[in-house]
């Protein structure tokens, strides 16, 4: 139990990542499991954090502030990363600027039939765009999530971050 | 309605140093007019997504006025932009909306209740610190040095006639002339951003 707890993603993890990466910017929807991240990162004198209203807005508010200098990070979940497709397509690959999105898995599971389409089509979708991705679990993955900045830095495109811990979530 | 070269023949004397881009068929015409086309900047059309680009961008750069040009047509594919940037706040931020209630780029279908949206009325709604609405040039070209100098983020809705394009795709003028990376760059050098 124990190991069971220090094994899961803590949302100090996260910021400390976005911290070491630069991040200027947050562009997120808040969801039910990630209300303790969402107000870890408001305390953040270094960081903003974007609400927007819909996951569509991300990839364009992202490029307007890399255009301006600033280096923003995407944090939404998967059902709205679907919901993106024509925004990640003209406004972040297109584009062609470094975009690290950190998306919320919904539905996956380790063991067992994924019976969450949201799942299900989650990598399917980032394969299709050639969009590459690293999939964090628990904290000892966290240091994935600098590797993905190292590589959307070089190869100036969106790399995706999967949190697979989607349902245990950042809640107290 | 008004031409739109005349909404930005009268709006441009009042520029200043403000960084401007659009949306929308007309939008594209800014560039006729615009004396600064360092300071100009693209953002592609992606289903309303300049809009967002567009506050992002203010967002980032808080001491450089930012003006968009947005056409209603993008904006209802997006409209939910206007919360967000509501929810910010960016004083910098200056959004024009021409309204020629069709889309022109397909050949002129009206949009969705094309003649009966306030949008004045619902960004003022939605948390913009002003709003105004013109369908007289007159009355444009003696506010828009008042407007210009108004708190952000300020929304002005013009009626505009529309410029309805019914070539095919491939016969048309390419416009804007520079491209998207090429205006980005140009900005970036302008305003001394690196990396």
């Amino acid at each position: 139990m124990v190991e069971q707890q220090a094994a899961i993603l803590r949302p100090e993890t996260l910021v400390d990542e976005f911290k070491k990466n630069g991040v200027t910017h947050v562009i997120t929807i808040p969801d039910s499991e990630t209300n303790y991240l969402y107000e870890l990162m408001l305390e953040q004198d270094w960081l903003d954090v974007v609400p927007i209203s819909r996951e569509g807005e991300a990839s364009a508010t992202a490029l307007g502030l890399s255009v301006a200098g600033k280096v923003p990070v995407v944090l939404i979940q998967n059902t709205g990363m679907l919901e993106s497709g024509d925004s990640i397509r003209g406004m972040a690959l297109d584009a062609g600027f470094p975009l690290v999105m950190v998306v919320g898995y919904r539905g996956w599971t380790r063991r067992g039939l994924i019976l969450d389409s949201a799942a299900k089509y989650t990598e399917p979708f980032l394969n299709a765009f050639g969009i590459n991705y690293f999939f964090v679990e628990n904290n000892s993955d966290g240091d994935r999530i600098s590797t993905a900045f190292d590589e959307a830095r070089k190869t100036r495109r969106p790399v995706v971050v999967l949190i697979g811990d989607e349902y245990h979530g950042f809640n107290r | 309605m008004i031409d739109a070269m005349d909404v930005f023949r009268a709006f441009e004397p009042h520029r200043g140093k403000a960084i401007v881009t659009s949306s929308g068929t007309s939008g594209r015409r800014w560039q006729e007019v615009s004396k600064a086309p360092s300071r100009d900047v693209s953002f592609g059309s992606t289903m309303g997504q300049t809009t967002s680009a567009a506050f992002g961008l203010a967002l980032g750069l808080p001491d450089e006025k930012v003006v968009l040009f947005d056409s209603e047509g993008a904006l209802l594919m997006n409209l939910g932009v206007l919360a967000s940037i509501a929810g910010k706040k960016p004083k910098n931020f200056v959004h024009f909306l021409l309204d020629n209630e069709v889309y022109a780029t397909t050949g002129g279908q009206p949009v969705p209740n094309s003649t009966g949206i306030d949008y004045a009325g619902v960004a003022k709604a939605v948390g913009y610190a002003s709003a105004h609405h013109f369908d007289d040039l007159e009355e444009f070209a003696t506010s828009v040095e008042s407007i210009m100098k108004e708190e952000g983020p300020v929304f002005i809705s013009i009626k505009i006639l529309p410029e309805i394009q019914n070539m095919p795709v491939g016969l048309r003028t390419r416009t804007p002339t520079r491209s998207r990376p090429e205006t980005i760059a140009d900005l970036r050098e302008e305003l001394g951003i690196t990396g």
